[in-house]
């Protein structure tokens, strides 16, 4: 991959151009699917892009010192590097990429939960630090599972390329990790059943309770990047391979659209599980991830 | 204007966030503010969202008549709110603190400490008329960012309670229009 197309896909597709109105429009069906399960009609259409530029020019409160600049740096480092994740995507056919992109993703689709939790506590706010310590017991959770799903498919294939990850043919190991990977979405995006960290009746805002103005708009941008990358991946991964570009990005699309209206229903139609629970849950879903797919994977070593 | 501050006013009409305040009220008032975003009156058409911080919310709504106890915490979190913010007071206690007037534990209404944009009377207000006062407030929000001078009180009309009944006896839209088209006045506490 060289200089050039690596810029078009970090800038343009799938990238910032593509990626921010996506953001916005996954936002905003995420809170138009809740309004019409509850029998509402919700928000108009283009509600998080007003958001966003109304928070843009909101004032925000002066803080000084190291822990001001720190408050202004975390919500940016966490938009860049959702930014950066969906860039990676391997969303066309001939990508391109690199041995190993496959890691770096990984890497940048966690850096944001490390911001939100590292600006919790630096807001010095109560909620900010029982939202954060929540974040981190969640992240030590559900990344057990997240990481073995994809690094089991990764195995399978002897590779870290997200090139060859995207092309895979149906397997049993491929439809457990997708399934695996589902079921930590919820945690991974703060919506319900785990939206523990920023559980509004119980602690306001959770680790963003201090934040104003841009610094917010900057968390709900990054928070709708986040929903493009980890669909995104989903998306990439249950993807069939076309040879023909317009096709590849009209199903990575159609897909992304059709997870992010899975998880809204079910975030719609459940409550917010306990802190034990969730943990609890996770660590079982371990488990039994970690089970069916050794049995697989010596289920598939005796058969050929 | 230019295009940005255009966009700015448009957006801030767009989406008021709210943060909800209880300065000693019966409770009458906050049930109501609530029932005005419940999906029977459905206020988030109109972009607004109840926020847990009020470093979020551009739109305090107080209700209560503001009680000796609660006056630093409203100044405290009227200076939390961050620019440009409005006042919404819901009901009649903080309008003129209402049944509880000449209390000793009180000390409203509530524009003898904060300036209010919006008065909101009834007791309680009907969610229609509270989604009014909040749009009427986005509105001044939205002035605010075309003028920097703070835009002047503004009263929504108080709801005929026969007018908005769903019978077939009375006259009901000929009421509702007589009471749509009072004119606002300002509120002498
Ligand atoms: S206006 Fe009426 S309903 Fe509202 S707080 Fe006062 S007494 Fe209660």
């Amino acid at each position: 991959m060289n200089l050039t197309t690596a810029l078009a896909r970090l800038l343009i597709f799938p990238g910032l151009l593509f990626a921010v109105p996506f953001a916005w429009f996954f936002l905003w069906v995420e809170r138009k699917s809740v309004a019409l399960m509850q029998g509402r009609i919700g928000p108009p259409f283009m509600q998080p892009f007003f958001d966003f530029i109304k928070l843009l020019g909101k004032t925000t409160p002066p803080r000084r010192g190291v822990s001001g600049l720190l408050m202004k740096t975390w919500p940016l480092l966490a938009v860049s590097t959702a930014g950066g994740a969906v860039g990676l995507l391997p969303v066309l056919p001939s990508s391109g990429g690199f041995e190993g992109d496959l890691i770096l993703l990984l890497a940048l689709l966690e850096v944001p939960s490390m911001c939100i939790i590292a600006a919790g506590f630096s807001s010095r706010s109560i909620f900010g630090e029982i939202g954060s310590a929540r974040e981190a017991v969640l992240s030590v959770s559900y990344n057990v599972v997240f990481l073995l799903a994809i690094v089991s498919i990764a195995a399978s294939q002897h590779t870290f390329r997200l090139e060859a990850l995207a092309h895979l043919p149906a397997s049993p190991m491929l439809i457990l990790a997708v399934v695996a990977i589902l079921v930590c979405l919820p945690a991974k995006l703060h919506i319900n059943p785990f939206s523990l960290p920023n559980a509004e009746q119980e602690i306001y805002s959770g680790p963003i309770t201090e934040y104003a103005g841009p610094e917010l708009a900057m968390w709900e941008l990054s928070h709708g990047l986040e929903w493009v990358a980890a669909t995104g991946l989903v998306a990439t991964l249950i993807a069939p391979h076309f040879t023909a570009v317009w096709l590849a990005v009209l199903a990575f699309v159609v897909l992304s659209f059709g997870v992010v209206l899975l998880l809204s229903v079910t975030a719609a139609a459940t409550a917010r599980l306990q802190i034990d629970t969730t943990v609890r849950f996770y660590w079982q879903c371990t488990l039994i991830f970690a089970v069916l797919a050794i049995s697989s994977a010596l289920f598939m070593r005796f058969r050929s | 204007m230019n295009l940005w501050n255009r966009l700015m006013c448009f957006s801030r009409r767009r989406s008021p966030w709210l943060f909800h305040m209880n300065s000693g009220s019966c409770n009458g008032c906050d049930i109501e503010l609530i029932a005005s975003l419940t999906p029977r009156y459905d206020a988030e058409q109109l972009g607004v969202r109840l926020e847990g911080s009020p470093r979020h919310a551009d739109i305090l709504c107080i209700t209560g008549p503001v009680t000796r106890n609660s006056v630093q915490a409203i100044k405290t979190v009227y200076g939390q709110v961050c620019g440009p913010k409005a006042v919404v007071a819901i009901g009649s206690c903080p309008a003129t603190t209402n049944v509880f007037i000449d209390s000793r534990t009180l000390d409203g209404p509530l524009n003898r400490h904060l300036p209010v944009d919006v008065f909101v009377p009834g007791c309680p207000p009907r969610p229609d008329a509270i989604i009014q006062g909040i749009a009427a407030a986005a509105g001044i929000l939205a002035e605010r960012a075309a003028k920097r001078w703070p835009a002047e009180s503004v009263m929504v009309p108080m709801a005929d309670p026969e007018s908005a009944c769903d019978c077939t006896k009375c006259d009901c839209t000929k009421e509702d229009k007589s009471s749509a088209d009072t004119p606002a006045r300002e509120v002498q506490p």
